[in-house]
């Protein structure tokens, strides 16, 4: 694996006795993407301004490349950071804007033998790393437009032309496409993707939308109430979630709670099923996640459990149907139409069954029983937006 | 919005062009006039007379202004700096002498300064002008203040600070935080992200503030009747005499209105333009 970059060693952050950041302990390496993901109000934001010296964590250290850099100012550290909305500055254009940083640096005169003789860097230099870097960000022929002649999307590409001209060994990204509409979103999910292995660096992202840190990580930390709940890689988050609240905020999951027979056998509705996880003890109650796409619909007759379709969803690729197993609704996406109060059967293949350890979020989690306010929850991106800057001003 | 006026400015524009319009037409009339209503340029023609005084006054409403900026920016961008709490009190503070009647304020400062006034029995008191006398071997028993330019300066700035003041906070308590800590992100340091940022987007609360300082104090004739004493004659002293005073001749003062308007307003445009790219970015 590549090299240890940043370090979080024991991390807490408390505003007015409120613990936001609860012992947290984070490395990040070398030219990865990570995101940081979770809900509004669980630490990611700040965890971000502690990384690029915005906050001071009330206790705990922040190592870079081994070194503690708790108290140096943003000014000297190799981080450079998206802002949520761009921050662009109005009175520059965009050549100025993303020459900002190279105007800011001094570094030792190449003449002076001593080394000693500080000078800023000349007009030649800024303008070729200018331009180097508007090509990056496929932005050729905007420089001299001020940001508020700038699209969204435009305004997001300045912003990172701007952080990475600099040169920095990590760029640090808080919600940077949450202002973008959903068609730019996609499309520069995958341009950050590019640009990231294009310039080879770390980019840390925050996020709280779920299927953008699917897309583009390589590692995702997911994080609620201060605490991470899970790091891995996208697939090992979607496929073996950690517990309820990993398994019910990355994709869909019907949540069940089951009994551990014995290795590679659960049962659920007093029923046994054959499933892939062992190592647990004798008859231990657990959490069992299905994802609505691992459920098959057959004839009643065939089925492991049985069931009354309460609501149908046509989502184009397929249908979103609630059914009810005994009082517990869960949710199916299938492509057969199922007709609302229509009995159906299901079956699980072994390998669609994931046995997840009793936690804190037991039983909070994983019941479509208030189906349609959930959706609309986790669709909404711009509520939560507005719940995210209400809960990380504080 | 563009062509139709709305029905509810019809009484703006009327009291604009009554109260505004009209004079000015008024004014620029009787500038060209001579006392019996004919065609004349001789009031222009005496201008010349008077350069001393346009020149004092320039000069005088020039350093208000620069004291006023001196003083105003330092206060507006700290008090922008701290908690609500603080800025509403302060706001107050700055605020409370002009709910009192110029005059009155204008009046209180002669108090102070009057030869035999507050300030100068404090001064006699604490032995400061014994400490004065001894020092540069002279024989003084008071301080000369009233009756100077200083005294006028003063007054103009004690007056007009709130008008530098107000717009000026009223621009950098609205500058977006994440642009400050996107300037310190990018390598700026405290100076470097006041100079290239702060600095640069409060500009047009500087301009408003510089217009709303300069172009009363360039015409006031109270503050300069009142703590000049009259012997520091300024352009509003000198218009005054010709409509109101001993040297009844509204013809010529008209004249001297209308080219201090004209200075006042290129002045003006000039600055104006100076900063046109950044009000600009600030309008966004």
């Amino acid at each position: 694996m590549s090299r240890e970059l940043i370090r979080l060693r024991d991390v807490c952050m408390a505003f007015d006795d409120e613990l936001v950041l609860d012992h947290l302990n984070l490395y990040f390496n070398d030219k990865e993407f990570l995101t940081l993901l979770g809900p509004s109000g669980c630490g990611k934001t700040t965890t971000l301004r502690i990384i690029g010296g915005f906050a001071t964590p009330t206790s705990g250290d922040v190592l870079f490349d081994g070194v503690r850099i708790n108290d140096v100012p943003p000014y000297k550290r190799q981080i450079n950071t998206v802002f949520q909305k761009y921050a662009l500055f109005p009175h520059l254009n965009v050549f100025e804007n993303i020459a900002f940083g190279l105007r800011m640096q001094k570094r030792p005169d190449p003449k002076d033998p001593t080394g000693k003789k500080m000078v800023k860097i000349p007009e030649d230099e800024i303008r070729e790393r200018v331009m180097e870097m508007l090509e990056v960000v496929s932005l050729k022929g905007f420089e001299h437009r001020k940001p508020d002649a700038l699209s969204g999307g435009q305004q997001q590409r300045v912003a990172i032309a701007r952080a990475l001209v600099n040169k920095p060994k990590v760029l640090l990204l808080d919600e940077p496409l949450a202002a973008l509409d959903l068609k730019l979103r996609k499309d520069m999910q995958i341009e950050l993707k590019r640009i990231q292995q294009q310039v080879g660096i770390t980019f840390i992202y925050v996020t709280h939308d779920q299927e953008e840190a699917l897309t583009m990580s390589d590692t995702i930390v997911v994080m609620d109430k201060g605490s991470i709940q899970q790091i891995g890689t996208p697939e090992d988050i979607y496929n073996e979630p950690k517990n309820a609240f990993v398994a019910d905020f990355i994709g869909e999951s019907n949540i069940i709670d089951g009994i551990m027979l014995q290795d590679k056998l659960v049962q659920m509705y007093g029923k046994t099923f054959p499933c892939l996880d062992g190592g647990f003890a004798p008859n231990e109650p657990v959490d069992v996640v299905i994802r609505p796409e691992d459920i098959d619909i057959v004839p009643v007759e065939q089925g492991q459990l049985i069931g009354t379709v309460t609501t149908v969803t046509f989502k184009g690729m397929q249908y979103d149907i609630i059914v009810d197993f005994k009082g517990f609704k869960w949710l199916i996406q299938t492509t057969d139409h199922c007709p609302e109060g229509s009995r159906i059967g299901i079956k699980i293949d072994p390998d669609g069954i994931h046995i997840m350890k009793k936690s804190q979020y037991s039983g909070m989690f994983g019941d479509y029983s208030s189906f349609s306010e959930e959706y609309d929850e986790l669709d909404d991106a711009s509520l939560s937006l507005d719940e995210e800057e209400s809960g990380d001003e504080a | 919005m563009k062509r139709k006026l709305s029905f509810l400015s019809i009484p703006y524009v009327i009291w604009m062009a009554l109260f505004v319009v009209a004079p000015i037409i008024m004014v620029v009339i009787y500038a060209f006039s001579t006392a019996d209503g004919g065609f004349t340029l001789a009031n222009f023609a005496r201008m010349g007379t008077y350069t001393v005084v346009f020149t004092r006054s320039f000069k005088l409403a020039l350093i208000a202004t620069l004291i006023c900026l001196v003083i105003g920016y330092p206060v507006s961008y700290l008090m922008s700096r701290e908690g609500p709490r603080f800025q509403r009190i302060a706001m107050v503070l700055i605020m409370l002498p002009m709910w009192m009647n110029f005059l009155l304020r204008t009046y209180s400062w002669m108090a102070l300064l009057e030869n035999n006034g507050l300030l100068n029995q404090l001064f006699q008191n604490i032995g400061l002008i014994d400490l004065y006398n001894r020092i540069f071997g002279t024989n003084l028993t008071f301080f000369r203040m009233i009756n100077t330019q200083g005294a006028v300066v003063l007054g103009m700035v004690y007056n007009y600070l709130p008008f530098m003041i107000l717009p000026i906070y009223s621009v950098i308590v609205k500058l977006d935080h994440n642009l400050l800590e996107a300037a310190r992100d990018l390598g700026a340091n405290s100076f470097q992200v006041f100079r290239r940022v702060i600095l640069p987007l409060s500009l047009p609360g500087v301009l408003s503030g510089i217009t709303m300082v300069f172009v009363p104090s360039v015409s006031t004739f109270a503050i300069s009747k009142m703590l000049g004493g009259g012997t520091e004659l300024l352009l509003g002293d000198l218009i005054e005499q010709q409509f109101l005073g001993g040297a009844y001749n509204p013809q010529l003062g008209a004249a001297i209105s209308l080219v201090m308007m004209v200075i006042v307003v290129i002045c003006m445009w000039i600055m104006n333009r100076f900063g046109e790219g950044e009000e600009q970015a600030v309008m966004m």
